[in-house]
């Protein structure tokens, strides 16, 4: 029983950038041919240790195939509030579920060296008490753990629509759907909220067969992945607005809030306009009337190439699209990470002013055509994918993987999985860090990045900085 | 009785003081807000709830206590369920999930709700049946229980006010995870406690 509450809670974002420096990383292994189980690395992030930036620790999942991708934890700084009444909660369990195989792994990570999976909730738990499948986002909340998934009921997952479910964040039992009203959601991807002001956001990517054998291009030329984003009041388990970006922005995949609840907008990344190949970023708000509204704020533009520099999937289009696929926001709410996958590049944007974001550093590394190598000499497989920044906004940490199906369109000839790291000026600007270089074993890729004690697309605060 | 009225006071205090019992979110609208200003409504809210859920249980207490015939076997019973809700606190930790349902807006009913779920309102109820003389009128009863419950939300908000003001002036947020104890154990001990104290009292 804890006496107090968990030391790595904080009341405002503010308060966790003042926290002490992240030690360890848990990262995503995913076997791209799903021959050996997928598993979660423990990477030394301790840059007085002997073994940083080394895999110190790997939990195996039990069975192949279950193509690990995003994760979470079991309790986070959403505890603190009073209403909540889950303040002695410990952050001790990632919650891991496979997007292939619904299965959930729950791994307790209390001691990192010694990490073991803690309990395996079975798919067909799953399918019976949620009606749901290929579980994806996690995140702590009012009413427990809530899990987006991708797909419905049925072989494919296209048997009624995706959504979210619940789950205790003591016992980890599956309690059932959150929705009572979803009005006009029908797929599904990322999603996040503001305590506080109790609404939530959720996005949309596409349904399994969209996704699962690989990127569908007639599904994408004729605008049928997802474009709009949908707004919750949270308690009352309502959608009570669908924005729609408009059908030629495909995929709008990462939510990202600002931190401190005081504010009432966030941002949206889209993978690809499908009028002229750009990736963009929308910054949504409310405005003074309560309504939500969404303005595209940045956009990235493709970069020209010989057919003879691109796999067969891009070699009609003369380009390479940027493929935003990843954002991140820092916990002061000021520096937005976009990774532009097929680019190769990662971007940070000064979003001070949500409205009108600044290029202020870029890194190249990776890509389709670029192909940059590491400052270390070394390849970088695929591109800049998952991003994670350190509390305090000083290291930003990325992987390279998409989506095993889809690394291999886009990447036919490449395979592996590195894990980077930046570091960012004051004023902004990003250098890679030359001895910060995890190669992954053999035949494993890099997904989704946590750190020890929070992180930046982890934790909800219920206070405003103060 | 100045014991009683000091245990009702004590345990509004206690009461105000834990955060669990809602004064971070006072300070929470404070900072929305950006104003002091909206620490008031917000405590008012707390308050209203509190009182309420206090006033619901002495209530049909305060009814059947003039009944002189059965006063020590409604002291026991009053001991014996108090008794009873805090060994299942003690055993079930588990908070209801239907609080976390209750939107941030509505801080008298979460207030209301978050008391009668943690039996704050039975904790009262063996004070309370100590303190009336046997015989007095229902009316004088009801009255009491009205009292009772006042005195123990004033010292409630008081502690209340108090501890979001000086947090929201001057301390920062970073005394509420310095200050706020698990209190789970201690709160169903206690209830156990006076409702054993009550049935003794009301046994000799």
């Amino acid at each position: 029983m804890q006496l107090r509450p968990d030391s790595s809670f904080y009341p405002t974002a503010r308060m966790a950038m003042e926290a002490p420096v992240e030690k360890y990383g848990f990262t995503v292994m995913l076997s791209g041919d799903a021959s050996q189980p997928d598993g979660i690395a423990v990477v030394d992030l301790d840059s007085t240790s002997k073994t940083f930036g080394q895999i110190v620790h790997q939990v195996m999942a039990t069975t192949p195939g279950d193509e690990f991708h995003h994760f979470g934890w079991n309790a986070c700084s959403a505890s603190l509030s009073p209403l909540s009444g889950h303040a002695f909660l410990e952050r001790r369990y990632l919650i891991v579920p496979g997007i292939r195989s619904s299965r959930i792994y729950i791994i307790d990570v209390k001691e990192p060296l010694k990490a073991k999976i803690h309990k395996v909730i079975e798919p067909e738990e799953v399918f019976e008490k949620t009606g749901y499948s290929r579980p994806h986002t996690i995140h702590c909340g009012p009413e427990g753990i809530y899990v987006s998934t991708l797909g419905g009921g049925g072989k494919d997952g296209t048997d009624g629509p995706p959504g979210i479910f619940i789950m205790d964040c003591e016992t980890f039992e599956i309690l059932g759907r959150y929705e009572m009203d979803r009005g006009k959601q029908d797929k599904h991807y990322d999603f996040w909220w503001n305590l506080p002001q109790d609404y939530m956001v959720s996005s949309e990517w596409g349904l399994p067969p969209q996704y699962e054998n690989g990127i569908v291009p007639s599904d994408l030329l004729s605008n049928k992945y997802g474009h709009s984003i949908h707004f919750w009041d949270l308690r009352a388990r309502k959608n009570v607005q669908t924005l729609d970006f408009g059908e030629q922005y495909q995929m709008a995949l990462e939510i990202r809030p600002a931190h401190d609840p005081a504010k009432s907008y966030g941002f949206c990344g889209v993978v690809v306009d499908t009028t002229n190949l750009q990736g963009a970023i929308f910054t949504w708000w409310r405005d003074d009337d309560g309504k939500w509204q969404a303005k595209k704020t940045i956009t990235i533009d493709p970069v020209p190439a010989e057919a003879d520099q691109l796999p067969e999937l891009l070699k009609g289009f003369g380009a390479v699209p940027p493929l935003v696929t990843d954002i991140d926001l820092s916990l002061d709410d000021r520096f937005l990470y976009v990774a532009c996958w097929g680019l190769g590049e990662m971007h940070q944007y000064d979003v001070s002013d949500p409205m009108s974001p600044v290029l202020v550093g870029k890194v190249e590394l990776g890509g389709i055509v670029k192909d940059t190598k590491h400052p270390n000499g070394r390849d970088f497989a695929y591109g800049p994918q998952m991003v994670e920044i350190s509390r305090d906004g000083k290291r930003v940490y990325w992987t390279n993987s998409l989506y095993s199906s889809w690394d291999d369109q886009f990447y036919p000839d490449d395979e592996g999985g590195q894990m980077v790291m930046a570091h960012v000026g004051e004023e902004g600007g990003l250098t890679l860090d030359k001895d910060f270089y995890v190669d992954f074993p053999q035949g494993l890729r890099a997904h989704q990045i946590r750190l020890e004690g929070g992180d930046c697309s982890t934790d909800s605060f219920c206070y405003p900085n103060n | 009785m100045m014991a009683l009225w000091g245990a009702i006071i004590g345990a509004g205090l206690f009461h105000g003081f834990n955060p669990g019992m809602g004064w971070p979110l006072a300070v929470s609208a404070a900072l929305m807000d950006k104003s002091p200003r909206a620490l008031w409504p917000a405590l008012g809210a707390l308050a209203v709830g509190h009182f309420l859920a206090m006033a619901m249980v002495l209530l049909p207490f305060s009814l059947v206590s003039s009944l002189i015939k059965w006063d020590v076997e409604i002291r026991i019973s009053a001991g014996v369920l108090v008794a009873l809700m805090g060994v299942y606190l003690l055993f079930n930790r588990k908070h209801p999930r239907f609080l976390a349902r209750v939107k941030p807006t509505r801080l008298a009913l979460w207030s209301f709700l978050a008391a009668l779920a943690h039996g704050a309102g039975l904790m009262l109820v063996p004070i309370f049946l100590a303190m009336h003389d046997v015989g007095d009128s229902i009316v004088g009863n009801v009255v009491a229980a009205g009292f009772v419950a006042g005195a123990h939300t004033a010292a409630m908000a008081g502690a209340c006010i108090t501890v979001s003001y000086v947090i929201y002036r001057w301390l920062g947020l970073k005394f509420l995870t310095r200050t706020w104890f698990n209190l789970d154990v201690a709160w169903a001990l206690s209830l156990i406690i006076v409702g054993i104290v009550g049935i003794v009292s009301a046994a000799s």
